[in-house]
């Protein structure tokens, strides 16, 4: 009996030092959390979460203010990524901070309307938008974070919001569809 | 002498394939008939697509150029044949999305006109640079299935020393002979395109490396070599083994060396061309040729008489299907590449582009049902990437995209072994190409939310600065109208701090001396 | 995007397959299990067969109910539950009542496979997580061991005893060759480990047998030979070193290999792909990490076996023997030359 207590032991001391040794050895460095959330977030800056860009929000979901929910440019992706990081349960998207677009948009400039106001200049998060007072003025599209601030102020509505074009180069393939089988003409 | 008893490597992993190849090499590759309308995309390369320089209407000869590389990782596009351009549109491409890509189509007049064309006449005399900028315009790029602008691969820059020049004609993958037919029927080219890429490289050395499973073309390589009289290039035959003809597995298999993860062969002092990139920089540098057509295998068990054929970029794959002879009445699937790592395309109506080495049209078989991974490891013993595939298809399909690239995704080249292996049927390398694509547009996405941070960092850095530059400004022009009317007080505010703490100095050193010369010192400035 | 061609069939790369499959996997071991099943069936009686038929059905009854009804007609076609049943009967005293092995069999797919996502996720073998909560449940009916059998179709009163009655203790326990050497330091012939004619669990006594259907396995590529060769080297050089010792108390290397479920853990159960260490060196460590845990727990523990715990054991560990041997990946590190 005494030596079935000393041998378990042993073995239970044996495997704590396994433990013990593989959570140091595979242990993860981090950096300050505010950091830390916002670089999940998506970087629109569309204010869409009450907070005047996504650093401001990163601060008050860190200090507490702010729930995790509230950002629709990221979805439930950004959710998901916010409660892993910090060990709380993911919730539905806030439906008071808006709906999750479908697909990425970007900001165009019916430039025909344009009455060069620089209105949505002054608007632009993130200084997409080039134009001068009465000269027409055009959206950098690479640069546009679809955060829509800037359709508001435009007194014409000459703005639309269209889906980003698609590329060879930047295609994504499908998720697999498990036990695909055979799958006539339909997309992979 | 030149099959010198050389010591080879071996690669961890691969597979025994059954090959299927002798089907289509029974004959001379044949000419295909001039199609009549060609439709050329400006993206058959990888890096961006090429622009063109061409309106609808206008005539053009065959060679002429059509669209110029735009950057620097890109590559030209030259007219097949002469005609007349009829449309430029976005129109599908041969590729696993097929998305529509901005394309040229070129309508044949049947003259089949060149245009004027400007061999250089001997290579030994040309410099480096002008070598590489002639397959640069020549538009040539990785013919071995990559499609990556030949001439980068050409230019190592200052910091590499070229030891060896690998020419691959390992062409491992069943069915594919293109490059088996090409080594047997214009050895010569391949040669003389090996000469000019080690006179470009200054290699040191130049190897062709053959499977075994291709003597004659193995034979048709030394005979041409024997007749050039020169010694300067030798052949390997490789044991048969896939996937030897992958870069990085044919090098070590050469060389005992490894290029490093994630890094270029370069980096280990060795450039891997394949052996029609090589013919294809003959053509342009001894006849002056752009690249404007290839040889491309058409087989399968849906072909009644599988071949390679000899066809102009921007052909429709329709039109060579066709020329072989489609089985008709069986349903069929069609397969871009070989069977191992090509893509299904759901049309044919597709034409066929600079890297289109081979087209398999299959009767169409249902596919095993996938049953859940046991974890029995078959896949860990064939990846020649020495990777844990089955940790690999987890994390994919958990979409646990940090932890797969923990488990060296990027080091996958979807060779496709351990899919072939697997004994539940799961398609691995489709979750692996899933997670690449996923992850790349993670990596697009958080650039440009960086690149978003910034701006937006920027934007309100400037703001500010203007707010304080208008507060300055405002208050320079408050004190400046202070200046007017309070100067007086202020400085003589000052001057009396300054004579204070002057007196309460004198006080302590001298306690009386000095106190009326600081007294009469505060004086003046006091009057200013 | 593009216009479909009706003709055309999109399937994923590549297009080419080997003829192994999972199912066809199974079947191997079916078959490499049958030779030790009948032998156990006819050394043990009908009371045996009994059990191995409960234990299966209560397997499979448990995985068919805890399966969301469109996956069942797929989870249940590949045998995987039943296989498990089987296993788990393999390691049950023949003289079971039969409602506990009804009772191990749910536990062993509904705890170890269902539990965990089924086939594939699971962390434990599942027959060996039924057979732990049997032994924690009912210890003493699952050490009370019957010897062979005078007529094929006794059944042993104890198969019949109903839930929560005091068991028939029918018979006396007669002692497995462990218990034997453990208790009263005698150790039984390998003659008769080797043939299997000695008490123990229904399946696990005849070592030939089994040694036979591991073979078997391992000709087929079904199962890593690095996992059973590691664990009967570490096992015998371990009970050796301590026989050296002392030869009366200490099992030799033989009487350790041929003994309890040595063979029947080593050549089923431990190479379970699903619960084994992927890479090759990983395997040899889970085959040795066995190997001295069952020497250790028969010699020092509190109960004559340890195979089954050594194997929960090392399951435990596998995911970390897995993480610690990644291969180098090509191209990372020197080359091996």
């Amino acid at each position: 009996m005494f030596t079935a207590t000393v041998t378990l032991s042993l073995l239970a001391i044996l495997f704590g030092l396994i433990l013990g040794y593989a959570a140091v050895r595979f242990k993860i460095d981090s950096d300050p959390v505010v950091d830390q959330i916002d670089a999940i977030l998506p970087q629109t800056q569309c204010g869409q979460c009450s907070y005047p860009g996504c650093h401001p929000y990163a601060e008050a979901i860190s200090n507490g203010e702010a729930d995790i929910n509230r950002c629709p440019p990221g979805g439930e992706a950004t959710i998901q990524a916010l409660a892993d990081l910090l060990g709380v349960d993911p919730k539905p998207l806030d439906p008071e901070a808006g709906e999750v677009k479908p697909e990425k948009l970007v900001a165009i400039i019916d430039e025909q309307t344009c009455i060069g106001c620089t209105l949505c200049i002054q608007a632009c998060p993130v200084d997409a938008i080039l134009g001068a007072a009465k000269q027409m003025h055009t959206i950098i599209e690479s640069e546009c974070t679809g955060c829509e601030l800037c359709l508001p102020p435009c007194p014409v509505d000459c703005i639309l919001m269209v889906p980003v074009k698609q590329s060879a180069n930047h295609w994504k393939w499908p998720f697999p569809q498990p036990s695909a089988g055979l799958n006539e003409g339909g997309n992979l | 002498m030149n099959k010198i008893n050389r010591k080879l490597w071996k690669y961890h992993g691969g597979l025994h394939l059954e090959e299927h190849k002798s089907i289509s090499t029974g004959q001379q590759s044949a000419l295909l008939p001039l199609p009549k309308r060609l439709t050329i995309p400006m993206q058959q390369h990888i890096g961006e697509a090429a622009h063109p320089i061409v309106d609808v209407g206008d005539k053009v000869l065959k060679g002429e150029m059509i669209a110029e590389a735009s950057g620097k990782v890109s590559a030209p596009i030259h007219a097949p044949t002469s005609g007349t351009i009829v449309e430029i549109a976005a129109l599908p491409v041969p590729h696993p999305s097929e998305l529509n890509v901005l394309t040229i189509v070129l309508e044949s007049d049947g003259q089949d006109q060149w245009c004027e064309r400007y061999p250089i006449e001997n290579y030994r005399h040309a410099s480096s640079e002008q070598l590489r900028e002639r397959i640069h315009d020549a538009g040539i790029v990785g013919l071995g299935g990559a499609g990556f602008p030949s001439y980068i691969k050409l230019n190592p820059g200052q910091h590499f020393a070229i030891e060896t020049l690998i020419l691959n004609g390992a062409e491992c993958e069943p069915y594919i002979t293109c490059d088996d037919q090409l080594m047997r029927e214009r050895p010569e080219a391949i040669l003389n395109g090996a000469r000019i890429m080690r006179h470009a490289l200054h290699a040191k050395r130049c190897i062709i490396a053959i499977e075994d499973n291709k003597p004659d073309a193995f034979s048709a390589l030394n005979n041409a070599l024997s007749q050039s009289g020169q010694n300067d290039i030798e052949l390997v035959m490789v044991p048969t083994l896939y996937p030897t003809g992958g870069e990085r597995q044919l090098i070590k298999v050469l060389t005992g060396k490894e290029p490093p993860s994630q890094g270029r062969t370069l980096d280990i002092g060795i450039i891997c061309h394949n052996v029609a990139t090589a013919a294809a920089v003959a053509d342009a540098i001894i006849d002056g040729t752009p690249l404007i057509s290839r040889i491309v295998t058409i087989t399968g068990e849906a072909i009644s008489t599988p071949q390679n054929i000899i066809a102009p970029v921007g052909a429709p794959i329709e039109e060579l299907l066709d020329f072989a002879g489609r089985e008709s009445g069986v349903n069929t699937q069609l397969i871009m590449g070989g069977p191992m790592m090509g893509v299904s395309l759901s049309n044919t109506n597709l034409p066929i582009v600079k890297t289109s080495n081979c087209f398999l049209l299959q009767p169409a078989e249902p596919t095993k049902p996938e049953s859940p991974c046991i974890r029995c490891g078959e896949c860990a013993r064939v990846c020649p990437a020495e990777l844990l595939p089955q940790q690999l298809y987890w994390h994919s399909r958990a979409k646990e995209f940090e932890k797969v690239q923990e488990y060296n995704l990027f080091d996958c080249i979807e060779c496709g072994c351990c899919s072939w292996v697997c004994p539940s049927n799961i398609p691995l390398v489709h979750y692996y190409r899933f997670a690449k694509t996923e992850v790349w547009a993670q990596e697009r996405e958080k650039e440009g939310a960086n690149i978003a941070r910034r701006r937006h960092e920027f934007r309100l850095e400037r703001q500010e600065k203007v707010e304080r530059e208008k507060a300055e400004r405002m208050r320079k022009k408050k004190a400046m109208l202070k200046d007017k009317e309070g100067a007086k007080d202020d400085t003589a505010k000052k001057a009396a701090i300054q004579a204070a703490m002057d007196r309460a100095k004198a006080k302590r050193e001298a306690n009386q001396v000095d106190s009326t010369i600081s007294a009469s010192d505060s004086q003046p400035k006091s009057e200013l | 995007m593009s216009e479909q061609d009706p003709r055309l069939l999109l399937q994923p790369a590549p297009l080419l397959q080997q003829g192994m499959t999972t199912p066809q996997a199974m079947k191997d071991v079916w078959i490499a299990l049958a030779p030790a099943t009948l032998f156990g069936i006819w050394h043990f009686g009908i009371s045996s067969l009994l059990v191995i038929i409960t234990t299966i059905i209560g397997a499979m009854i448990t995985e068919w109910a805890f399966t969301p009804p469109e996956k069942r007609g797929h989870v249940m076609g590949d045998w995987s539950g039943a296989l498990t049943g089987l296993l788990l009967a393999l390691t049950l005293p023949p003289g079971l009542p039969l409602w506990m092995a009804f009772l191990g069999g749910a536990v062993s797919t509904g705890l170890g496979k269902v539990m965990w996502g089924g086939l594939g996720n699971n962390i434990f073998n599942p027959a060996l997580v039924g057979r732990a909560f049997l032994l924690a449940t009912f210890p003493i009916v699952m050490t009370t061991w019957h010897g062979s059998v005078d007529s094929f179709f006794t059944i042993h009163p104890s198969n019949l005893a109903m839930p929560l009655m005091q068991s028939a203790t029918d018979a006396v326990s007669q002692a497995t060759p462990l218990g034997l050497l453990k208790f009263q330091q005698s150790a039984t012939a390998t003659g008769s480990l080797l043939l299997g004619t000695t008490t123990g669990s229904l399946g696990e006594t005849s070592a030939l047998l089994l040694l036979l259907g591991g073979i078997f396995l391992i000709l087929r590529r079904d199962i890593d030979w690095r996992i059973p060769v590691a664990i009967f080297i570490t096992a015998a050089l371990f009970s050796a070193i301590i026989n050296s010792f002392d030869a009366v108390k200490y099992p030799s290397p033989l009487f350790t290999l041929f003994s309890g479920g040595m063979m029947l853990g080593a050549l089923f159960m431990a190479p379970d792909p699903v619960t084994s260490p992927l890479t090759p060196r990983g395997a040899i460590i889970f085959g040795v990490g066995i190997g001295l845990l069952v020497v250790l727990i028969r010699v020092w523990g509190g109960l004559p076996e340890g195979v089954m715990y050594a194997i929960l054991l090392m399951n435990a560990a596998t995911p970390l023997i897995d993480r610690a041997t990644q291969p180098r990946v090509f191209g990372r590190g020197r080359p091996r030359e």
